[in-house]
């Protein structure tokens, strides 16, 4: 097989993998959101202003499944908020080869929010900083970094981005 | 006295009020939190801030000491400092280049003397007279307090013995900012003030507190008041009593059946030898300062408006922190914050009041009567809004007979 035809598919493989994230994100199906990460995988929704002044301080800091799975519990049982659901847009996904073994990836994200009276913003613009390895036959996240455009949090942030 | 267990709706929603505040509160008789001297480590360094609407800028001038100034050009009134941090040998506003020297002193205007003798400043214009708005300051173990009042106080009487206290135990060695987070809300400035005081919602509103069994009223703690009211703390020591209370109570916020699967959040590391795991200290009228655990924080909150407020959270941990404290410091993170398991419902909650008030009549109230109708430090129960109480009475004082109107 030709360089362009794998890279190709690697591509259309890791596209796959932000297509399943946004959906179980979107369609309120957050239990199977853990299974993308690896046993260890890391999650992080940080702001462009601390990440930018080296600042390690984040919205959301889990490092394995078992912190993902709690975010998912705060938000099914545990925290109070109003209502809501997001749509993600997911545009410019560049991959390449992490000498150290998978992929390192980028893209952008844009998110709206739909509160339950039905106001509509736009929530949250950023950049998704990935590594991706495959485990079984099936691509993962060995690490997400989310970060957000903007410093500001309107209301509050329960949903992972 | 004035009532404070009775609060009218109306002062969360008068659109004249709000005005009279910014007059009276905020540019009135009362100290603001403005930055950590750490923020402006050299000369040049700047923080942009606020005190209410007034914007302002903190600079390390170069002799070392910390100064404030209105971050408003003596020309035209635009913000001098734009950044919300930055370093500058000068102060230079965009518009028309009128530059100023770290201390303030207006030191140049472009053209001041015209083009060829044509133009420019007249002869009678003395730049003495125009250098930027200074703001007294204090420095309180590290932390920059700033008031646009020249009446008010020194900052150690406006706090209090105990508030001064608190602020000693937390700030006792240097300290080193980690990260920042910034929460818009919907809902009136105030609001967010008495929930802060509010040790009573603390473990019903926030579920994740008392299912995890990291605050409850049932642990031994207290609420501190000072200065007649308006700067109060509330306190609690992590060692768990009486949980028959709490599962007696139908509280939503008991749930015997959930665990972590990443328990690793809720390590923590005792740090101060009084045992306090929660504290919870508020200084009038908008600044709390918090230790969650090992989480500490400041947070400012700056109105936006009638009904839209911000705040402005800095998190931080101490220089000589072991990178074992510092990761547990940063996991913790995940409690508090617009993203916190036990600080996002405090998003929310403010808006759903201004929200249930809308269209109320005027002389609908909100009741304060937890634990009587006095202001006073309480260390046998937290079930008491004493702490709410103190701060409507440090409101009620300033605003005066505007609130009768």
């Amino acid at each position: 097989m030709s360089d362009w035809m794998s890279d190709w598919q690697l591509q259309l493989r890791i596209q796959r993998l932000q297509t399943r994230y946004v959906h179980i994100l979107d369609e309120d199906r957050l239990e199977q959101w853990p299974a993308l990460f690896t046993a260890d995988g890391c999650y992080t929704i940080t702001t462009r202003e601390n990440h930018q002044a080296k600042l390690p301080l984040a919205l959301y800091s889990c490092t394995g499944q078992g912190m993902l799975q709690d975010r998912v519990t705060g938000y099914r049982r545990i925290n109070v908020y109003e209502p809501q659901c997001y749509r993600h847009q997911i545009s410019a996904l560049e991959v390449e080869a992490d000498p150290a073994g998978g992929w390192r990836c980028r893209s952008n994200f844009l998110v709206v929010r739909t509160l339950q009276r039905g106001d509509m913003s736009v929530f949250a613009t950023g950049s998704y900083r990935d590594r991706i390895v495959e485990q079984d036959g099936e691509l993962r996240f060995v690490e997400r970094l989310v970060i957000t455009d903007s410093r500001q949090t309107d209301t509050l942030l329960v949903i992972p981005l | 006295m004035a009532d404070t267990s009775h609060i009218p709706y109306r002062f969360l929603q008068d659109p004249a009020l709000y005005r009279i505040e910014q007059e009276r509160i905020f540019q009135g008789p009362t100290w603001h939190y403005l930055c950590l001297d750490v923020e402006v480590p050299e000369g040049g360094s700047f923080v942009t801030t606020q005190i209410g609407e007034t914007p302002i800028v903190v600079v390390r001038d170069n002799d070392g000491s910390v100064r404030a100034m209105v971050n408003r050009c003596r020309h035209k009134g635009a913000l001098v400092c734009v950044e919300p941090r930055g370093k500058s040998p000068t102060l230079r506003c965009l518009y028309h280049g009128w530059s100023y020297h770290l201390d303030g002193r207006l030191r140049l205007v472009p053209f001041e003397k015209g083009l060829e003798g044509k133009g420019g400043m007249p002869a009678c214009f003395n730049k003495e007279d125009h250098g930027l708005i200074p703001v007294r300051i204090e420095i309180f173990h590290g932390v920059v307090f700033g008031t646009l009042s020249s009446e008010v106080e020194g900052l150690e009487i406006y706090l209090g013995p105990q508030m001064c206290q608190q602020l000693h135990r937390v700030f006792h060695k240097p300290v080193q900012v980690l990260g920042y987070y910034h929460q818009v809300l919907h809902h009136n400035w105030k609001l967010y003030a008495e929930n802060a005081r509010d040790s009573y919602h603390a473990t019903i509103l926030h579920a994740f507190y008392a299912t995890f069994k990291l605050n409850r009223l049932t642990m031994s703690g207290g609420l501190v008041v000072n200065h007649d009211g308006w700067n109060t703390m509330n306190y609690s020591i992590g060692a768990s009593l009486q949980e028959g209370e709490y599962d007696a109570k139908e509280l939503r916020s008991v749930m015997p059946d959930i665990g972590l699967a990443g328990p690793q959040l809720l390590d923590h590391r005792l740090e101060y030898p009084d045992g306090i795991t929660v504290a919870i200290q508020s200084i009038f009228p908008t600044c709390v300062h918090q230790q969650i655990y090992n989480t500490l924080a400041l947070r400012q909150l700056v109105p936006l408006g009638l009904d839209r407020c911000e705040l402005h959270w800095t998190v931080f941990g101490y220089a000589d922190d072991d990178p074992e404290l510092r990761t547990l410091r940063l996991r913790q993170g995940n409690l508090i914050g617009p993203a916190g398991y036990v600080s996002m419902e405090d998003g929310v909650i403010g808006e759903y009041v201004q929200r249930g008030i809308a269209g109320s009549a005027r002389d609908e109230q909100a009741l304060l009567l937890m634990g009587g109708s006095d202001i006073a430090s309480v260390t046998d129960s937290r079930a008491n809004e004493t702490t709410v109480r103190g701060f409507w009475q440090g409101y009620r004082t300033l605003m005066g007979a505007a609130l009768d109107e």
